[in-house]
């Protein structure tokens, strides 16, 4: 499970890896069971907008939680002869907070994966979900994981069904969000969606154009207890087992109406087959490979935002002096323009500009321009429009800043106004706004990290990817930070170079 | 009246036609009226001093006659270009008309800093005439040598001193061939010891071209070593108009006199 998220989690999750590290390293702690014991309260992190069916707020009783995980974990509590507490966590961050000890436990549809596996200890599962592959109803040849090879299949990021994709011979694009890759397979910018069976259920398989094709593969909910915390994840297990004997865990799976013949396979559960869930396969090493995957990242975010930079800085002199030189409405047009680009997050833009506008003009201009470069082209086009607000303001300072007497000096010699801008007001506003928009290019370079919401993998998501997948935020995340500074420490010269010649000009 | 004589009559009038007309010229800021009714003629090749007082009104009529101020109430000829009461934006035509028949030499000159001594010159021949680059910078040439500044051709504003830029200024303005040269304060930003320079070189453009020359200045010294003729703008009226000399040794108003400071 994962969920939409408007901001961005990776830099949080590096600090919180590295706090949990300082913290770990501390004198002898009261162990998790002893504190749950001597308190008996079972504090258990998860994060409420993960919605229906998980843990959800009433909405008929504002402030009361339900789902089935809510049930779940009154049930495992009252085994254990205490009270389950929850604790909010933000959902990308809830195994750091694990880690950090805000809570005992941590259990919000976490999947066993073999990155998790690495970092926590699992319990036996509550609940065996299918990766269901979920395709068009009208595309006849999609008809399995398959026959899909070549083409583009979407999943979120870091699942479970993320990780037995890219097994596959088929083009991954991860998805951050659970509405977003229905939008996308039913508007045709992929071809196959692969997820939970909970989450193709409920954001997949409503729309009457898709349908289920294939159970690719079952994976499993369970536990999440700290490392070095056994005894706890024991008990936890002990709790589990004893719900799933008597069939009360099927009772409460079958009141959110997700209990299935799957589920046959919980009451049986043996030790044999935890091992066999979290049987951890080799996992990645950072290798010489994971450096190019960078440099290509890289690449993508230069590009991005070079592309952006050059679309915002001549649409923002556009706007500028519109704004400063139009007829009224014009000028009204442009200072509107400005405000609502910059009054407003980038982010948001981005996701109305991909998954709102572009379907719509796709649909009504029957614009069909190969769907593969959609999100770059949203990309680059969203940050551009984004920019190009800021940009404005710069040249309109510039502009500003241009003694009066040179516009006098432009009319007198017969220059209409549109010439003596672009004879002679521009070409020295645009030295003066120079140090800006290149200040300016510099944070875009950094925005564009943004755009991995849209799927495009740039410098930012290839470290979090990797990072996962090499269990590890420290190689990834210096080799990241280290190309983001040769992007941008020539810039900053270059910006730096240009103030010293603007200084000196003036003097 | 018989055709010969008619024909006599236009000639004459043709030889004495002003070049330059300001009839009952009213200017108001706000509440303010700094112009009240000012009316002069300027025969081509005149060269005229406006002075008075600061206040007086002789900047705001400049700024008038160049279109560059909108006004309220009567009417300026310059050339064939009329001008009259009203928002600025509302007679391009007539401005533009303007901008051809007449030159203006800043009092801090306005250089275009971005352009060096030549490219200023050419500017406005190459993207307003439409002169070919190549004969724009023969004439430019030409008029850098009369300024005295060719071995400054190359240079930046920035770089040059601020005798250099005036004359920069100067033959800017002049390669657009107007026919009316006016100079707001030409002294004002000059060392004391480089208006001699000044004087030399605006004699010796009165005498090679056929230009008139309107130059407003609040010395009396400088108007009298060039000009041929002298108005005083005092309180938004003409109070005087004559002969430099002559408005010297005997003004006609008492006020002129305060102006000059001969009552101390």
């Amino acid at each position: 499970m994962s969920r939409e998220r408007l901001g961005r989690g990776s830099g949080l999750v590096l600090l919180a890896v590295l706090a949990g590290a300082v913290v770990s390293c501390g004198g002898e702690h009261e162990g998790a069971l002893e504190r749950v014991r001597r308190t008996g309260v079972l504090r258990w992190g998860g994060d409420v907008q993960g919605g229906e069916p998980y843990v959800f707020e009433d909405p008929s009783q504002p402030g009361r939680l339900i789902g089935f995980e809510v049930e779940v974990a009154d049930a495992v509590a009252r085994e254990m002869g205490v009270r389950a507490e929850f604790v909010q966590n933000d959902w990308s961050n809830l195994v750091p907070s694990l880690d950090r000890g805000s809570f005992d436990i941590a259990m919000n549809g976490l999947e066993v994966t073999p990155a998790r596996a690495d970092t926590v200890v699992f319990t036996r599962p509550y609940f065996v979900f299918s990766a269901q592959l979920v395709t068009r109803r009208n595309d006849e040849t999609a008809t399995s994981l398959d026959a899909l090879e070549g083409h583009r299949v979407g999943t979120l990021a870091s699942s479970l069904s993320w990780e037995i994709l890219r097994e596959r011979p088929v083009e991954v694009v991860a998805y951050e969000g659970t509405e977003e890759p229905y939008a996308d397979l039913r508007g045709g910018r992929i071809d196959g969606v692969l997820l939970d069976d909970i989450i193709a259920t409920r954001y997949g398989l409503v729309h009457s154009d898709l349908h289920l094709v294939e159970d690719v593969a079952d994976g499993y909910y369970a536990v999440a207890c700290r490392q070095h915390e056994e005894a706890l994840c024991a008990e936890v297990d002990r709790a589990l087992a004893a719900l799933a004997e008597r069939g009360e865990l099927r009772r409460i799976l079958a009141r959110w109406e997700i209990d299935n013949d799957r589920q046959a396979r919980l009451a049986s559960w043996s030790e044999e087959d935890t091992r066999a869930m979290l049987l951890v396969r080799q996992h990645a090493s950072f290798t010489a490979h994971h450096v190019l995957l960078f440099v290509q990242g890289a690449a993508v975010t230069l590009v991005v935002s070079s592309l952006a930079m050059i679309l915002a800085v001549a649409l923002g002199l556009l706007l500028a002096l519109s704004r400063m030189y139009g007829p009224r409405p014009l000028s009204v047009a442009a200072t509107t323009y400005v405000e609502l680009f910059r009054g407003t997050p980038v982010l948001l833009q981005l996701h109305v500009l991909y998954f709102g506008i572009m379907p719509v003009l796709r649909a009504s201009l029957s614009w069909d321009a190969g769907t593969e470069y959609d999100a770059f082209f949203a990309a680059i086009v969203g940050l551009g429009l984004n920019y190009a607000a800021y940009e404005a303001e710069i040249y309109r300072a510039g502009i500003q800043a241009i003694p009066p007497g040179q516009m006098e000096a432009a009319t007198v010699l017969g220059m209409s106004t549109s010439l003596a801008l672009r004879r002679v007001i521009v070409p020295q506003a645009f030295r003066i706004a120079l140090p800006g928009v290149t200040n300016d290019f510099i944070a875009l370079l950094k925005d564009s990290s943004l755009v991995s919401v849209i799927t495009v993998v740039e410098l930012t998501k290839r470290m979090t990817i990797t990072a996962i997948d090499v269990r590890s935020y420290l190689l990834p995340g210096l080799l990241c930070a280290g190309l983001y500074l040769a992007l941008s420490y020539p810039l900053s010269l270059l910006s730096r170079r240009l103030e010293e010649r603007l200084a000196r000009e003036s003097s | 009246m018989s055709t010969e004589g008619s024909k006599v009559e236009a000639e004459t009038a043709a030889v004495e036609k002003p070049v330059i007309t300001v009839e009952k010229l009213v200017k108001k800021y706000g509440d303010r009226t700094v112009l009240k009714g000012v009316s002069f003629d300027i025969t081509p090749g005149q060269v005229v001093a406006l002075v008075g007082p600061s206040g007086g009104g002789k900047s705001t009529a400049l700024r008038c006659m160049t279109g560059l101020e909108p006004f309220q109430e009567g009417a300026i000829r310059v050339g064939d270009a009329r001008l009259s009461p009203g928002p600025l934006a509302s007679h391009k035509r007539e401005l533009q008309r303007l901008r051809l028949e007449s030159g203006l030499v800043f009092q801090t000159w306005h250089l275009f800093p971005h352009m060096t001594a030549l490219e200023n010159i050419i500017e406005a021949p190459v993207h307003v005439k439409r002169v070919s680059v190549e004969k724009a910078r023969n004439a430019a040439k030409v008029l850098l040598e009369k300024v005295g500044l060719s071995h400054r051709e190359g240079a930046l504003p920035r770089n040059m001193s601020g005798g250099e830029q005036q004359r920069c200024a100067i033959a800017r303005a002049l390669a657009m061939e107007p026919k009316v040269l006016f100079m707001d304060e030409p002294t004002s930003a000059l060392d004391p010891q480089r208006v001699g320079d000044l004087v030399e070189l605006l004699e010796h453009l009165t005498e090679s071209e056929n230009l008139t020359f309107v130059i407003v200045t609040h010395e009396m010294k400088f108007a009298q070593k060039l000009a041929d003729r002298t108005l005083v703008l005092y309180e938004g009226h003409v109070i005087e108009d004559g002969h430099p000399d002559d408005v010297l040794a005997s003004p006609k108003d008492p006020r002129t006199r305060t102006f000059l400071g001969m009552d101390d």
